[in-house]
């Protein structure tokens, strides 16, 4: 027994109070550790590097990334180590790049960056700016506009108003209808789904998961009251729920910070 | 230790513009520094881009510079610096794309000139390993990697873009073999566009902008290689290229 005491394994081991316990326990926990042991930190980086990389590559096109497809295309045998690296690339987007990796759907693990900067004045002057952003925002203001759920038609309706013809090619944004109910919609700042029950089939728009948290609705409603020279507060229900969101948001840094 | 938020802007900015002149980026360096209330330098720049690449280096990228080889002015891209793969590209252009975009760079790199005709590389799509493509879907392809800026197209020849070489520069010196790759004798960047030493025997390149540096000094031109008098005509370029670059 003392003889046992003093060996280093002991010493390692949490849990002393009964030795029977701690000998069953012994095999399972260093197969454990010989798990995580083969890899030194180095490998640890670089396949926190690569996570980086493949994020900011589908970043590019704003598609967001599913916990699979990270396992398959990067972690590979190193998928039990999921989590340290995912920390680790976290870490690497808040404190370099300034971008925030959050969880939009819990139940398939799907990713998304979001920016942890606001956008400024001045951005635009350098970073010239992408049309579709406009079109987007567009589209965005009409759904939230309208109580957040409406049919297709109405906004096919509205651009076309605005000289974007779902049935024709444009200028700039190619194939339209392809734009907003494929693109935007992978991109998860749309969703597009079947209402029940309508014969022929209709469609109807809300916010994706991507808007809800990359999108301000009080930028929204000051964007509209500075397009229709009103007082934001004229909204009054819209104003009251974004109002709410942006001191939401703003108590979200300090919980969702993970360390 | 997280980095500023004025540098993380700038890194943001670099994203999506991918490269950026040296207007520009003391535009936006001034910007960035201004938003966030930073200390703001102008000549500070360069420290500027040393923080966020010692930040970016550890996940194997960088703010690199290039000269342009036409004018010499400077330009700034982000880069990937472990890649020797594609990898920038891989997301935007198919398989059979990918394909003839390396037969163009075959084309480019094996010319003299440094450059690749259309109808050279419009041949070439007929014999993709990939899938062929087509006269008219290659000709689309081609005006796509111009308007991506990979590409830089003048009365038919194709050349790569400045953007395109400092993103390129790993691959391309892992693809081809030391006596493909022309490396500039003054600035040790690679060299597209160079003036080549008149004697045979000497491998000497220096970009057009280079020479005009290096010579200046010199009461006679002479080749830094072999000593030989430099028949090329050196002249003061103008700086007109920053508008390549959108």
């Amino acid at each position: 027994m003392t003889h046992r005491k003093s060996s280093a394994k002991r010493s390692a081991s949490v849990m002393e109070e009964d030795d029977d316990d701690s000998r069953l326990t012994q095999p399972s926990t260093s197969q454990v550790q010989k798990g995580t042991e083969k890899l030194t930190k180095a490998q640890i980086d670089e396949k926190t590097t690569e996570l980086v990389q493949y994020f900011l590559v589908k970043d590019q096109k704003k598609l967001p990334v599913r916990r699979a497809e990270i396992v398959k295309n990067v972690l590979k045998e190193y998928k039990n180590v999921f989590q340290e690296i995912m920390n680790g690339a976290q870490q690497r987007f808040e404190q370099v790049f300034g971008l925030k990796v959050v969880e939009i759907d819990a139940k398939n693990h799907v990713y998304i960056l979001i920016n942890k900067l606001e956008p400024v004045e001045g951005d635009q002057r350098i970073n010239s700016s992408n049309p579709k952003t406009g079109l987007l925002f567009v589209i965005l203001s009409l759904v939230y506009m309208k109580g957040g759920v409406i049919p297709e038609g109405l906004v096919w309706n509205t651009l076309k108003k605005m000289q974007v013809d779902p049935g024709e090619k444009h200028q700039e944004f190619g194939d339209v209808k392809k734009l907003v109910t494929d693109e935007f919609v992978r991109q998860r700042y749309l969703e597009y789904t079947k209402i029940p029950h309508t014969e022929p089939v209709k469609y109807e728009f809300s916010w994706g998961q991507r808007a809800e948290v990359e999108i301000s609705k009080l930028k929204i409603l000051k964007f509209l009251g500075e397009l229709h020279n009103q007082d934001p507060q004229r909204w009054s229900q819209q104003y009251k729920e974004a109002t709410g969101q942006a001191s939401a948001s703003m108590s979200q840094p300090s919980t969702s910070t993970q360390r | 230790m997280a980095l500023g938020e004025g540098h993380q802007r700038f890194i943001q900015t670099m994203m999506v513009r991918g490269i950026v002149n040296e207007q520009d980026a003391k535009t936006l360096h001034r910007h960035c520094c201004e938003v966030h209330r930073e200390h703001y330098v102008s000549d500070k720049l360069e420290e500027f881009i040393q923080v966020i690449n010692s930040k970016l280096e550890p996940m194997n990228m960088r703010i690199r510079t290039r000269s342009s080889e036409d004018d010499g002015t400077q330009y700034f891209a982000l880069v990937n610096t472990a890649n020797t793969e594609l990898t920038r590209m891989s997301s935007d252009y198919a398989d059979n794309e990918l394909e003839l975009f390396r037969r163009t760079l075959d084309l480019i790199m094996t010319s003299d000139s440094s450059t690749a005709s259309s109808t050279d590389i419009l041949n070439s799509a007929d014999s993709l390993q990939t899938r062929k493509l087509t006269k008219s879907a290659a000709e689309c392809l081609l005006k796509r990697l111009v308007f991506d800026d990979w590409l830089v197209e003048k009365r038919g020849d194709y050349s790569l873009s400045t953007r395109c070489v400092m993103e390129m520069e790993p691959y391309i010196r892992t693809m081809y073999d030391e006596e493909q790759v022309k490396v500039c004798s003054v600035c040790h960047c690679l060299a597209f566009k160079c003036q080549i030493c008149a004697n045979p025997l000497c491998t000497v390149k220096i970009h057009y902008p280079c020479a005009v540096k290096y010579f200046k000094k010199k009461p006679i031109q002479k080749c830094p290689g072999c000593s030989e008098l430099w028949p090329n005509k050196v002249r003061e370029c103008r700086q007109s290229g920053s508008q390549r670059h959108r």
